[in-house]
């Protein structure tokens, strides 16, 4: 009786014994504070953008010094660095491709992301330390597509974000290579890649870093010369809401997902803290013990209060529909603004020296979080300057103020304030 | 000419389907033609099942090119142990040589250039490639496609009837911008999904001596959502352009009435353009 108990429950929902291969979680980090964020909240490895060859032009993006800090300081957690070379080159792009993928080798970066053969290739023959994993911007959604990556030497595919669950399935049964795949975020509505909206609006290359999101913008719709939409009605739009797929990490997990993926390597330090905090304890917890692993309400919680946009499922379970387009006028903001970082605590006073990103003073009620979902919230009362000086205001962005909290908090919490 | 159905190919004027393609083919040949079958579009796993017979069943009618996108297709040649040319379209990610040139070393003997490249970037990538080009010299281009069906939910968010109603091409639908209401671009939805196409048409017929000159070695007419009138003389005055500047490449002049015929029939609402040719773009 008790082993066709267990037996049931360690089979789980798909009929199949649980995949215990724990994924990776694998985060954006816009800047080198972001990584730091980033891996200290739990990523197991984050991407970034080098000042060449990436699809964020408009980011901060990595100097190769700041590369190899980076990577020297994600080691301390036993995490991975990866950079997107997933540009499309044109002609004049491909001079200086060997040299720049031997300079990420040579500082520690463990994988590129790359899209365009040419970098893949170029890769594999030249900077045989690095690993190439094929970008999204491929559009791979087939095992015959995967399979002919992987013979060519390829140990990783990340999915186009068009790809269903059961196809990942599919996917996996036919090829035995590492599938990472979008898990949150904002996501093209075009296949990856095949969009060309920015070229043509603003002369900006979309598959160089120049995506303006013209997808994002209304449009009427006209037919027999017409507008369909009457004035009251929305207007036609491309824009998709943001993938969230924190509600699926079983499924994710025993599709044999090898990694799952956070969007947003343009998203502020409060978001990259927030969402890989909640999908850190979610993966966690159903690792410890899948059998009686619950959806916590806290989780869908912390995203939401980083998110602005409404959030779904994408392709995984369905083809998107009506209700998983933003045709709504305005997009909200989140509902929470980072309003500081810690950098000390002394647990004798009770005082915290926070630094400010974001304006806040006395009496104000604000949120400190940390890694593993510490929270609490905290009424600030007298706060002052590092000198000791009252402050009826934190103001200066970077200014370094000392205030009391109820609750001890650690380098790298966030503290942050509802936006009413 | 190119041909096809939309189980393999993307956006094809029309499906000829397997009882007709063979015929379709014989015919092109008869005619002196080449006939190209495409099957570029992106596939899905189940979308996979009919490839290796409908490869073995084009190759066996005698398809000069198979034109592909997607790497599975090449699994599936390999497979099904077709001989067949093998044609690179990789819409606008096509967009350099070197990345040509792996596909060419996986079979490819044609490389089907991105729209959005200049004439410099066009020149250079012929010259560096061992590939035959292919450059886009007329009509729509598509600028966005999506597998998801974005009429069909537009049509839903606003409580229209859309799905008694034909999506499809043809039905004359079009998206403007506010700050371009000048730019009407098409857009339909099919099988494949959502496709976006250009507000303007193509029209390099004046630049046809700079393209032969940098030898590109296909001239390719889009000839999706045109009326039959339109794409006759959009053909009759390239063919016009090249057998003269075949003839006699030194002594080759333009004539306006090549032109003329074209846009005797060209929409009005839509601008002839000379694309990407002359643009400089910027990310």
């Amino acid at each position: 009786m008790t082993n066709a108990v267990l037996d049931t429950a360690a089979r789980g929902r798909t009929g199949k014994r649980y995949r215990l291969d724990k994924p990776e979680l694998l985060a954006p980090a816009g800047n080198l504070e972001k990584l730091r964020i980033a891996v200290h909240y739990g990523a197991d490895a984050v991407y970034i953008g080098g000042q060449k060859y990436g699809l964020r032009s408009n980011a901060d993006n990595f100097s190769i010094d700041e590369m190899r800090e980076g990577v020297e300081f994600a080691a301390r957690y036993g995490a991975k660095v990866f950079v997107a070379t997933n540009i499309y080159a044109h002609q004049e792009d491909l001079e200086g491709v060997a040299d720049y993928l031997r300079q990420l080798e040579s500082v520690g970066i463990a994988a590129i992301i790359a899209a365009d053969p040419y970098i893949v290739e170029t890769a594999l023959r030249e900077a045989p330390g690095l690993e190439v994993h094929l970008s999204t911007q491929q559009s791979t959604m087939n095992w015959q597509a995967v399979k002919f990556w992987k013979e060519e030497g390829l140990p990783r595919v990340v999915l186009a974000r068009e790809t269903s669950m059961e196809e990942i399935r599919e996917i996996k049964k036919h090829v035995d290579i590492e599938i990472e795949a979008f898990i949150h975020g904002a996501m093209c509505s075009s296949v990856s890649g095949r969009c060309v909206l920015s070229n043509h609006f603003t002369d900006r290359d979309s598959n160089r870093g120049g995506c303006c999101q013209s997808c994002r913008w209304k449009y009427d719709l006209h037919e027999g010369g017409l507008a369909v939409a009457n004035a009251d009605e929305h207007q036609f739009t491309m824009g998709s809401k943001d993938l969230c797929m924190i509600r699926h990490i079983p499924d994710l997990i025993e599709a044999g997902v090898d990694s799952f993926k956070i969007e947003g390597r343009m998203k502020s330090i409060h978001y990259v803290a927030s969402v890989v905090n909640a999908y850190r304890q979610a993966i966690d917890a159903y690792m410890a013990d899948p059998e009686s692993y619950a959806l916590k309400q806290e989780w869908i919680d912390e995203i939401g209060k980083a998110a602005n946009r409404p959030l779904n499922t994408g392709f995984f379970y369905s083809k998107p529909g009506a209700g998983e387009h933003i045709y709504e006028p305005e997009e909200k903001p989140a509902p929470y603004d980072f309003a500081a970082i810690v950098q000390e605590y002394d647990e004798a006073s009770g005082i915290a020296v926070v630094q400010q990103r974001s304006p806040f003073k006395p009496g104000m009620e604000v949120e400190f979080i940390g890694p593993g979902g510490r929270a609490f919230t905290q009424r600030i009362d007298e706060m002052t300057d590092e000198e000791g000086n009252p402050l009826t205001v934190a103001r200066h962005p970077m200014q370094r103020i000392r205030l009391r909290t109820d609750q001890p908090v650690r380098t790298w919490d966030l503290m942050r304030k509802r936006l009413l | 000419m190119l041909i096809g159905e939309s189980r393999f190919g993307m956006r094809l004027p029309g499906d000829i389907g397997d009882s007709d393609i063979r015929g379709a083919i014989a015919r092109a040949h008869e005619l002196g033609a080449k006939a190209y079958v495409s099957a570029d579009k992106l596939f899905r796993n189940d979308e996979l099942a009919g490839l290796p017979d409908y490869l073995r069943l084009i190759a066996d009618a005698g398809a000069d090119a198979v034109v592909f996108g997607d790497p599975a297709v090449l699994m599936c040649v390999r497979e099904a142990g077709v001989e067949l040319r093998l044609h690179w379209n990789a819409e606008m990610t096509g967009t350099n040589a070197a990345t040509a040139g792996f596909w060419g070393r996986r079979g490819a003997v044609r490389a089907v250039l991105a729209k959005e490249l200049n004439e410099e970037e066009i020149t250079s990538f012929v010259r560096e490639s061992s590939l035959e080009a292919q450059v886009q010299v007329h009509g729509m281009t598509n600028i966005y496609y999506s597998r998801r069906n974005l009429l069909q939910s537009y049509m839903d968010h606003i409580g229209r009837e859309a799905h008694i109603v034909d999506l499809g091409p043809d039905r004359g639908r079009f998206l403007a911008e506010a700050e371009r209401p000048e730019e009407k671009l098409p857009i339909y939805e099919d099988a494949n999904g959502t496709h976006v196409m250009s507000s303007d048409d193509i029209c390099l017929l004046e630049a046809l001596p700079e393209l032969l000159a940098a030898g590109v070695r296909s001239m390719y007419i889009e000839s999706l959502l045109k009326t039959e009138a339109y794409n006759l003389a959009v053909i009759r005055g390239y063919r016009a352009a090249m057998d003269a500047w075949a003839a006699d490449p030194e002594g080759y002049v333009f004539r306006e009435e090549w032109l003329e015929a074209i846009r005797e029939h060209q929409d009005p609402l839509r601008e002839l353009s000379f694309g990407f040719l002359y643009k400089e773009q910027v990310y």
